[in-house]
């Protein structure tokens, strides 16, 4: 066992309990890879059979979504996409355990998450196909616009979340709540960290929601931390939570208990949520290079999906009828989506002036007519 | 009227924006008790209570990022970045978030967030706390950017810049926040000159010089100095150096066929380079000298022992006077 040397130039051997590979005996499950429902003493749910099915319902859907869209942009009509891959639990679990006043600050891979909030799917494909920098109305849907830059977006939610606090919105069971998202790359950044501090001094209600996927484009979590994700929470003085992010009961038990913690004035939570992204960091990445397909078999066992099937199965919650329905639902969503990618317009040039500023400066009133009728001398309007 | 100085000019100016808005915060390192190190918010939070004028820990990313989630929660932050310096740590938050969250939500989020940043030397601080980095932002889409030079501008400027809906980089010209005028603080704001408007403080037919914050005083000096040689200088104060007041630029240097830029922020890729551009696309025919910038150097900025050789000063103006009058 090599002793940790700040002078090493990769990080040393894992510690016993790591940040990236196995989980560890803290996870919170309450569902196993088989579909075997097991309780815990912390976190407990009773769901309706109707929940429980709706919930699965979400993570087919959502794993439709993904995939049509991955196809969309391998025929081009989309410049990239970041898939969800193996990450439907984690997103759909906590998205449905957001209220509806709960306010998302999602990266760029929340779309399950968005799912959950309501936002149209294609929005989210406006963003990738390059028709859009955003598309929905982050207020209406409670749901920030997709953040690129890593971890930006927990500052966000930590100030939106000091204010819930200052609307005194927050101490009661009818609070409001922030949640953050963001994976095991951004907790390296500084304005992560920086979240943690606010919060933390503030009690803020917000949510700190970890989907720790293993990796950050080809770097592995180890390389991030070399303890826990969730146990960082301790130093910033509020609780961390791991939990199976592949599990969605207990992706959806612990973000509710995190969130009314939050709402009626307990401050933040870290939750790791611990999963697997099966897909690669987007269409233009090639995780052959970096990682064992090995390590994927082993994952696909765990496979969110899967397990809540069997558990449905188990339960005698549901019979053919709900998976052709299912089914159907989900062809006619990847329908519309295909559809309305292929049909959705591109943005009138011009337009990207118009909303640089709230009051338009006379430059941008010049750059736009000079452009304007520079497109004007050509026939169709066009160069 | 009472006779101020900048700083309490200033101060004036955010007492009278947080009694009309309860919206309006101010967050900050050290800007509670203390009144922040040079002392601009002096007697806010005593005032107007720990919740509405509230210490931040020690990160400037955190100042930026967290009044960009207040803003989105429908609060009017104004925050104190301590020195100029200090700014880059935010500068992510800034540039790319702050500055394009009105374009990305097609208007529909509003960012009316107010960043207060001292700025310049002349002051013997230490390395880090003379900096003039309005450049930085001017170049930025989406941002507005504003520098006062006087305390009766700053005490309107400053209520103007929170009111406004886009976010505004204020710059405080440090070395001025003692010199005092008169100010009507009581004055209707909606009388005041309009914040995005350059203003000609000294009138003049030979020469125009073109300054902005702590150079303007600087000019004016130096005004008053040519005018001994017989020389009338005319001095206009930017104010807004985004967006900036091209078409008052244009009329003065129209009228005197002569620029001379005057900043402390290095030339390079400077708010003068712009200018000369600009000029000499509108005023190519017009004019009798090409526009001349007297600048800080393109070094880091030098110990403060060195800064006077640094800083232009009224001599160095003059030099450039000189040379333009000599085309």
């Amino acid at each position: 066992m090599a002793v940790p040397s700040v002078l090493a130039s990769t990080p040393a051997a894992p510690l016993p309990t790591t940040s990236g590979g196995s989980p560890g005996a803290e996870l919170v499950q309450l569902l196993t890879p088989e579909g075997e429902r097991v309780s815990h003493p912390d976190y407990d749910i009773d769901l309706s059979d109707d929940e429980y099915r709706e919930l699965y319902r979400d993570l087919v859907l959502v794993r439709r979504i993904d995939v049509e869209a991955t196809a969309l942009q391998r025929q081009g009509e989309l410049g990239i996409w970041a898939a969800l891959l193996g990450q439907e639990a984690a997103q759909v679990g906590s998205g449905r355990a957001m209220r509806a006043k709960d306010f998302a600050f999602p990266t760029y891979r929340e779309h399950g998450v968005a799912w959950c909030k309501g936002v149209d799917p294609l929005k989210l494909l406006g963003l990738f196909r390059g028709a859009s920098n955003g598309g929905w109305d982050p207020q209406e849907k409670r749901f920030n616009l997709y953040t690129i830059v890593i971890g930006s977006q927990t500052l966000h939610a930590t100030g939106y979340a000091m204010g819930i606090t200052k609307d005194g919105a927050v101490g009661t069971d009818d609070g409001e709540a922030a949640i953050a998202y963001f994976g095991d790359g951004a907790s390296s950044q500084g304005d992560v960290n920086e979240a943690f501090v606010w919060a933390s001094v503030y009690n803020a209600p917000v949510v700190f929601f970890c989907q720790n996927n293993q990796w950050g484009i080809s770097t592995p979590t180890d390389h991030q931390s070399r303890i826990p994700l969730y146990r960082r929470a301790q130093g910033f003085g509020f609780p961390g939570v791991r939990v199976d992010g592949n599990d969605v009961l207990a992706s959806y038990a612990v973000t509710r208990k995190a969130l009314d913690d939050a709402r009626t004035g307990q401050g933040p939570t870290l939750i790791e949520a611990f999963t697997y992204r099966m897909g690669a960091h987007t269409t233009s990445d090639d995780p052959s290079r970096y990682r064992l397909a090995s390590d994927l078999e082993a994952w696909k066992l765990k496979d969110p999906l899967e397990r809540m099937k069997s558990f449905l199965y188990k339960q005698q919650l549901v019979d053919s009828s709900f998976f052709d329905q299912l089914t159907a639902d989900a062809d006619e969503l990847a329908a519309r989506i295909r559809k309305g990618c292929l049909e959705m317009p591109d943005p009138d040039p011009l337009s990207i002036f118009d909303d640089v500023y709230d009051e338009m400066t006379p430059l941008l009133e010049e750059q736009r007519a000079t452009h304007e009728a520079y497109l004007a001398g050509f026939s169709d309007g066009h160069h | 009227m009472a006779v101020l100085t900048m700083a309490k000019a200033l101060n004036e100016g955010l007492r009278s924006v947080m009694e009309r808005d309860p919206k309006v915060l101010l967050m900050g390192q050290d800007i509670g008790k203390l009144g922040g190190v040079f002392r601009v918010t002096d007697g806010l939070q005593k005032d107007f209570g720990e919740d509405r004028v509230f210490d931040t820990p020690l990160a400037e990313s955190g100042i930026v990022g967290t009044a960009i989630g207040l803003a989105l929660r429908g609060y009017r932050p104004v925050c104190e970045i301590q020195f100029d310096g200090f700014i880059y740590p935010a500068y992510d938050q800034i540039v790319s978030q702050l500055a394009k969250i009105h374009a990305r939500s097609k208007g529909t989020v509003k960012m009316p967030i107010t960043i207060r940043v001292p700025f310049g030397g002349g002051i013997g601080a230490v390395e880090h706390h003379s900096e003039s980095p309005e450049a930085y932002f001017a170049h930025t889409a989406g941002l507005k950017v504003v520098a006062c030079s006087n305390a009766l501008d700053a005490h309107a400027m400053i209520q103007q810049a929170i009111a406004s809906d886009d976010p505004v980089l204020f710059f405080e010209p440090k070395r001025r926040y003692w010199e005092k005028a008169e100010v009507d603080v009581s004055a209707d704001l909606s009388d005041a000159y309009p914040l995005w408007k350059a203003r000609v403080v000294r009138p003049g037919t030979d020469a125009t010089l073109i300054a902005y914050g702590p150079m303007v005083k600087t000019c004016m000096e130096a005004a008053t100095a040519a005018e001994e040689d017989g020389r009338s200088l005319e001095v206009l104060d930017l104010r807004s150096l985004s967006p900036l007041d091209y078409p008052a630029v244009f009329e003065s240097v129209r009228r005197t066929r002569r620029a001379v830029v005057v900043h402390e922020a290095p030339s390079f890729v400077g708010m003068g380079t712009e200018i000369a551009a600009r000029l000499s696309e509108e005023l190519y025919y017009e004019m009798e000298a090409p526009v001349l910038r007297v600048t800080g150097f393109d070094t880091p900025y030098p110990p403060s022992r060195v800064e006077e050789d640094y800083l232009p000063d009224l001599d160095r103006v003059l030099h450039a006077v000189d040379r333009s009058l000599a085309f």
